[in-house]
């Protein structure tokens, strides 16, 4: 079973829509508070990477099922710049935005599963996934 | 949608309840007015209640961070009240650091805190 929905990531006000879809769909599928507070935290950290490195993109969310247990998927993809050392930003530490965001380790330690796919000039593709305990 | 958050004074203290999730805009906003406040009402303490607030980004950490700089930079005293264990818990995960803030569990800690310091 697969539920999708999407927000496309144009302006700041795009990062709460996604944030908000994000917290409605992991209170639906029955998270907890603490669980709700990560994963809305999560969507609003990659929705404004989006915003501020590649200026547009997508925030998917989807309802996800495996292995008997239930669960959400994050897509937040974008057509940007792309990221050059992927290894890089997943330190602690790292920014090139003069610590506007968290960063990608912040989100990684959020969630339960965390893939960065990116390719410089092509785009970034993040999923991000928290299961239901 | 612009919302203005209401601030509150009590003696020489300001008082700000944040009742609902902050987009960028209001957070900037509320900055903005918070100091003009200060100012204007020549207040010595601020209370920012953040118990209807369910989660922090870091937007809004930093914007908070901020403003209790900018209001120490102003000669005013900050405590921060009402932070829930789901945003506790997150906004460490995440690896933000709100250092060298005044917290309480609650309003009624958080002014009795606030009056010690200020008595001090």
């Amino acid at each position: 079973m697969e539920c999708r929905s999407s927000v496309d990531i144009f302006t700041e006000w795009d990062i709460v829509a996604a944030r908000q879809l994000g917290r409605n769909e992991a209170k639906s599928i029955g998270f907890g508070t603490v669980d709700q507070a990560r994963i809305t935290t999560a969507i609003s950290e990659l929705a404004r990477n989006i915003y501020l490195y590649a200026g547009k993109g997508n925030i998917k969310i989807e309802r996800t099922y495996d292995n008997n247990q239930y669960g959400i998927t994050i897509i937040a993809s974008d057509e940007g710049p792309g990221i050059a050392d992927v290894r890089k930003v997943m330190n602690d530490g790292y920014s090139t935005s003069g610590g506007l965001g968290a960063g990608m380790p912040g989100v990684r330690r959020l969630m339960d599963e965390f893939n960065v796919q990116s390719e410089q000039g092509v785009g970034t593709t993040i999923t991000a996934v928290k299961w239901l305990r | 949608m612009n919302m203005r958050i209401p601030i509150l004074k009590l003696g020489d203290i300001l008082i700000v309840s944040i009742q609902w999730e902050l987009d960028d805009q209001n957070a900037i906003q509320f900055q903005e007015d918070l100091l003009n406040r200060l100012h204007s009402k020549n207040a010595r303490g601020v209370l920012i209640d953040l118990t209807p607030i369910d989660f922090i980004d870091s937007f809004i950490a930093k914007v908070l961070g901020d403003v209790i700089n900018m209001s120490s930079l102003m000669g005013a005293k900050v405590v921060i009240t009402g932070i829930q264990p789901a945003v506790a818990i997150t906004l460490i995960e995440l690896g933000i650091r709100l250092e060298n803030v005044m917290t309480a569990l609650d309003l009624e800690n958080g002014l009795d805190k606030l009056q010690i310091e200020l008595e001090a």
